[in-house]
C-alpha cells in the first residue's frame, strides 16, 4: 500500500487491473507516446450496413467471451440499449464481458442478474445508480470496478487504456450508412458528446436507431467512416426518462438561499466580468444561480464568452438573449436544450475529450472561469465525494466533476450544510473523487468557506463582507446540530478504484459490511 | 441598537427541517407555530419539537417567538408549560380579544418562570388581534402587560367576522390596521401587520408592504422566506433618505458645538421629530446593510 496525494492507501497492484499509479497532484502526470488507434478497415462499394437485429449485429461484430463493449448514457434513465444488447449477448451464451458505458442509471437494474450469471464480469464507467450500486458495493462484481470522470474516460479511450471492442450506440436520427445525430426524432436527446469518443476509437461501431432517415442524415455528428453496422429497432428509449421538459426554476427556499450566497461569491470573486465563462449543473441550487446570474448580467451589462457542460433551458435562454457568445455542449438536460442544439450553430456539440480530457492540446474545461458543482460530502481538506452515499454505497457519478474543477479558475461547491440529517462537511470523505487542491469555494445555506490555498479569494470575499467561515467552523455548526455520524463499516476487500482524470488512482472502493 | 421587527416569519412547529434552518433567511424574528399550522394530531409532537429546538439549536441574533394555542383550547396551558421553560424571546397569544386574555397568559407564565427558576418577567409577550372585538379593545390590550412588546393584526379571521374577504387594495382592513397601529403607538410597543398568503404574487405583496409601511407599521408577519427579502427591500431607506438623515444629524452636531439653540438645514427648521426620523432611517439603513456609518 502506498499513501497517495490525498492521503489514501492505494495498493501497488490489483488483480485484473494491474499496477496502479497513485494519485499525486492534479497535473503531475505528463503523458508519453501516441494516441491509440483502431485497425484499418475497408468497406466495398454499395454494400449495406443495415443488419436485421441486435443479435445479427453482435454476431457480425464477432463478439466473443472476454471482450469489452461500450455505450453512451445520453438516453439516461430511459435507456433501452444497454439492456437489449446485454440480454442478446446473454442469449448467445457469451460470457465474461467488460462493460464500459459512460454512465449507468437505475433502469440498468437487470445487469445485476447478468453479473450473477457471469455474462458481465467487469465494469468501467463514471457512475452507477441504485439498485446496481448496492449490489456492486456488496461485492457481486468478480473484477474490480473502475470509476472514471468524463474527461478521464475519454483519456482512457484515447490512450488505449480502455480498449473498446464493440461500441453499441443508440442514435435518435440515423441513415443506413451510419451518419447520425442526436438532435431529431422521437428519442432525440441532443448532444452525442460521450458517444462520439467511442465512435472514433472502438474497433467495431454499431448504431442502434428507432428513426432511420433517408441518406444523408445531416448534420452527421457520427459519420459513416466510423460505423460498421446499423440496426433499426422499435424504440431506443422511454422518452419520459431521456430528457425532461424545460427544467424550471426551483422554489425550494434552501436552494434559493444557497444560490443567493453563491451569486454574491461570484460577484465578489473578480471573475464576473465581460468575457467570463461558466459551467453549472441541473440541480435546484445550480439552476437558481444561473437565474440570478442572468439578472446580474443584464443589470450590470456583462456578457459572457461561453457556457459549458450539461446544458439546460436556463443556459439556452442566456445564449438566445445574447448574454453568452456560445455554448459547448456534451449533454442536453432538457427539451429546450435539445431544440436549441438542433437549430442554433452557436450551440455547439463537443465530444467528451474536447470537453475535459487532460491529455490533448487543451480541453475546454481548461478555459473555464466560474464553475458550480454539487457534492455528497466534502472534507476539511476540501476533497469532494460525489460517488458514494452516507451509507458507503456507490449511488452517484463522478461525471465531469474532477475535470471541470481542475480546469476552472474558481470552482464552487453548492451544498446544504445538512442533508437529510447528515452533515455534508466531514473530517474525511468516504471516497475522494475530486481533490481538494482543485476546489476553491464551498457555498452552503449557513455560509461560505474558501480553500486556504485561495487567499486572494478570501481577501475579496472579506472586502465584500460575505458570510465567511473556515471549513472547520462550518463542520462544527453542522455537528452541533446533527452530532457526528458513525463510521461506515467496510470489509478489507477492494471492489474498485476511482481514477483521477489522468489515470492515477485517487481512491479505492471497498465492500460494505451488513447493509 | 433598537430591535427591528420588519419580518416575523411563520415556521410550522411540526417540521424539523424547516425549524432547523429557519434563521438563515434573514427574518428579524422567527415564529414557531403550534397553533393553526399544526393539526390536532400533532399538537403534542410539535410542542416537544419546538421545545427541544429552542433548547438545542442556535438561532443567532434572530428573535425567537412561539405562537401557542389559545388558553380556551386543551393545548394552551401545556404549550406554556413546555415552551416557557425552553426560553424563547417571545410568546405570541392568538385571538386576543381583551386585556384579560393577556393577563391570564401572563400569570401562568409568571408561575412557570418562578417554578423553573427563570427571572420573572423575562419571557416577553405579543398579542395577535384577530376579531372585531379585539380591534375595538386594541389599546386596552396593548397596555395590559409590561411583557407585551407588540401587537399584530391577524386578518383572515377578522375579515370573515366582518362578513367580507380580503382584497388587493385592503380597504376592508383599513380601520382595523389603523386602530391596531394607533393602539400600539399609544402604548409605545411594536405593531405588526397580517400575512399575505399568495407567495407567488410578488407584485401584490410589495404593494401591500408599501401600504403598511406608509401607515406606520414596524413590519409584517410573513409565511415564506422569499417574502422576507421583499419586505426588507421595501423597508430599506433610499440613498436620498439616508443622505438627508446624515445631513440632519450633522447639522445637530454642528449646532451643539456652537451651542446654538435653533437649528436649520436648507432654510428649514430641524425639530425633534425630524431628528427622531433621521435616527430611525439610519437604524433601518444599518440593518439593511446599506449604511455603515457612525450614527
Amino acid at each position: 500500500m502506498i499513501k497517495n496525494g490525498v492521503g489514501r492507501e492505494i495498493p501497488e497492484h490489483l488483480e485484473h487491473i494491474g499496477n496502479l499509479i497513485p494519485y499525486e497532484s492534479p497535473f503531475s502526470i505528463i503523458p508519453e507516446g501516441n494516441k491509440a488507434g483502431r485497425k484499418l478497415k475497408r468497406q466495398l462499394p454499395h454494400k449495406s450496413k443495415l443488419v436485421s437485429s441486435i443479435k445479427e449485429a453482435v454476431r457480425a461484430c464477432g463478439l466473443k467471451d472476454g471482450m469489452t463493449i461500450s455505450f453512451h448514457h445520453h438516453l439516461r434513465n430511459g435507456d433501452y440499449i444497454v439492456n437489449m444488447v446485454i440480454d442478446t449477448i446473454a442469449s448467445l451464451g457469451i460470457k465474461d464481458i467488460k462493460l464500459a458505458p459512460s454512465s449507468l442509471n437505475p433502469c440498468h437494474a437487470p445487469l445485476i442478474e447478468h453479473i450473477k450469471n457471469g455474462v458481465v464480469t467487469s465494469i468501467e464507467t463514471s457512475g452507477i445508480r441504485e439498485p446496481l450500486g448496492t449490489a456492486i458495493s456488496q461485492g457481486i462484481l468478480p473484477k474490480p470496478l473502475i470509476i472514471r470522470s468524463h474527461g478521464g474516460r475519454a483519456r482512457a479511450i484515447e490512450t488505449g487504456e480502455l480498449k473498446i471492442d464493440v461500441a453499441f450506440l443508440g442514435v435518435p436520427c440515423c441513415d443506413e450508412y451510419g451518419n447520425a445525430n442526436g438532435f431529431y426524432g422521437k428519442s432525440a436527446f441532443g448532444s452525442l458528446g460521450y458517444g462520439l469518443v467511442d465512435a472514433k476509437y472502438a474497433d467495431k461501431v454499431v448504431l442502434i436507431t428507432d428513426n432511420l432517415v433517408d441518406y444523408p442524415c445531416l448534420p452527421a455528428s457520427i459519420n459513416q467512416t466510423q460505423v460498421d453496422f446499423v440496426v433499426k429497432v422499435d424504440s431506443i428509449g422511454d422518452p419520459k426518462g431521456i430528457v425532461s421538459g424545460a427544467i424550471r426554476f426551483t422554489k425550494n427556499p434552501r436552494d434559493i438561499l444557497i444560490a443567493e450566497n453563491a451569486v454574491k461569491a461570484i460577484e465578489a470573486s473578480g471573475y464576473f466580468k465581460n468575457g467570463f465563462s461558466y459551467q453549472t449543473g441541473a440541480a435546484g441550487a445550480s439552476l437558481a444561480v444561473t437565474q440570478f446570474l442572468r439578472e446580474k448580467m443584464i443589470k450590470q451589462n456583462i456578457k459572457g464568452s461561453f457556457a459549458l457542460g450539461g446544458i439546460t433551458s436556463q443556459i439556452v435562454q442566456l445564449l438566445e438573449e445574447g448574454l453568452f457568445g456560445g455554448i459547448f455542449d456534451t449533454q442536453c438536460f432538457d427539451l429546450d436544450a435539445v431544440r436549441s442544439i438542433g437549430e442554433n450553430p452557436k450551440h455547439f456539440e463537443i465530444d467528451a475529450a474536447t470537453y475535459a480530457s487532460p491529455f490533448n492540446a487543451g480541453c475546454i474545461a481548461n478555459y473555464l472561469d466560474i464553475l458550480m458543482l454539487g457534492a455528497l460530502e466534502i472534507d476539511t481538506d476540501f476533497n469532494v465525494n460525489v460517488i458514494s452515499g452516507s451509507d458507503g454505497i456507490i449511488s452517484q457519478a463522478a461525471g465531469g466533476h474532477p475535470d471541470a474543477a481542475a480546469g476552472a479558475k474558481m470552482s464552487v461547491i453548492l451544498a446544504p450544510l445538512i442533508r437529510a440529517r447528515i452533515p455534508i462537511i466531514v473530517d474525511r470523505v468516504t471516497t475522494v473523487v475530486t481533490p481538494g487542491e482543485t476546489v476553491d469555494v464551498i457555498v452552503t445555506d449557513y455560509g461560505i468557506a474558501v480553500n486556504p490555498r485561495r487567499q486572494d479569494l478570501i481577501e475579496r470575499f472579506k472586502d465584500a463582507r460575505l458570510n465567511l467561515y473556515t471549513i472547520e467552523e462550518l463542520k462544527e455548526i453542522a455537528e452541533k446540530i446533527t452530532g457526528k455520524p458513525d463510521k461506515i463499516d467496510f470489509t478489507d476487500r477492494i471492489i474498485g478504484v476511482v481514477q483521477y482524470r489522468d489515470g492515477s488512482v485517487i481512491d479505492v472502493l471497498r465492500e460494505v459490511k451488513d447493509i | 441598537m433598537v430591535r427591528l421587527r420588519r419580518t416575523m416569519m411563520y415556521v410550522p412547529g411540526n417540521n424539523p427541517a424547516n425549524i432547523m434552518g429557519a434563521h438563515l433567511y434573514g427574518a428579524d424574528s422567527i415564529m414557531f407555530d403550534l397553533e393553526d399550522s399544526v393539526s390536532i394530531k400533532e399538537k403534542d409532537s410539535a410542542r416537544f419539537l419546538v421545545h427541544n429546538a429552542l433548547k438545542t439549536l442556535d438561532f443567532g441574533n434572530t428573535e425567537t417567538v412561539v405562537r401557542i394555542n389559545g388558553l380556551d383550547t386543551p393545548f394552551g396551558r401545556e404549550d406554556l408549560e413546555a415552551i416557557v421553560r425552553a426560553r424563547p424571546d417571545v410568546i405570541r397569544i392568538p385571538k386576543t380579544e381583551k386585556a384579560q386574555d393577556v393577563l391570564e397568559v401572563e400569570s401562568i407564565i409568571s408561575e412557570i418562570e418562578e417554578k423553573a427558576g427563570i427571572e420573572v418577567g423575562t419571557t416577553k409577550l405579543m398579542a395577535a388581534i384577530e376579531s372585531p372585538l379585539g380591534v375595538i379593545n386594541a389599546f386596552e390590550i396593548a397596555k395590559s402587560s409590561k411583557r407585551l412588546i407588540g401587537i399584530a393584526l391577524g386578518a383572515e379571521d377578522f375579515v370573515t367576522s366582518m362578513k367580507t374577504e380580503r382584497s388587493k387594495d385592503g380597504l376592508e382592513l383599513l380601520v382595523a390596521r389603523s386602530q391596531v397601529l394607533m393602539a400600539a403607538r399609544a402604548a409605545n410597543i411594536y405593531a405588526l401587520d397580517t400575512v399575505f398568503s399568495d407567495i407567488n404574487d410578488d407584485e401584490g405583496f410589495i404593494k401591500e408592504v408599501k401600504l403598511i409601511k406608509q401607515l406606520g407599521f414596524d413590519g409584517k408577519s410573513v409565511i415564506h422566506p422569499r417574502q422576507v427579502t421583499l419586505v426588507h427591500q421595501v423597508y430599506t431607506p433610499t440613498k436620498k433618505e439616508i443622505d438627508y438623515s446624515i445631513r440632519v444629524l450633522n447639522a445637530i452636531d454642528e449646532a451643539e458645538k456652537r451651542s446654538s439653540g435653533v437649528i436649520a438645514l436648507d432654510g428649514k427648521m430641524i425639530d425633534a421629530p425630524i431628528v427622531e426620523r433621521a435616527y430611525r432611517v439610519l437604524e433601518l439603513a444599518k440593518a439593511s446593510g446599506v449604511y455603515k456609518g457612525d450614527y
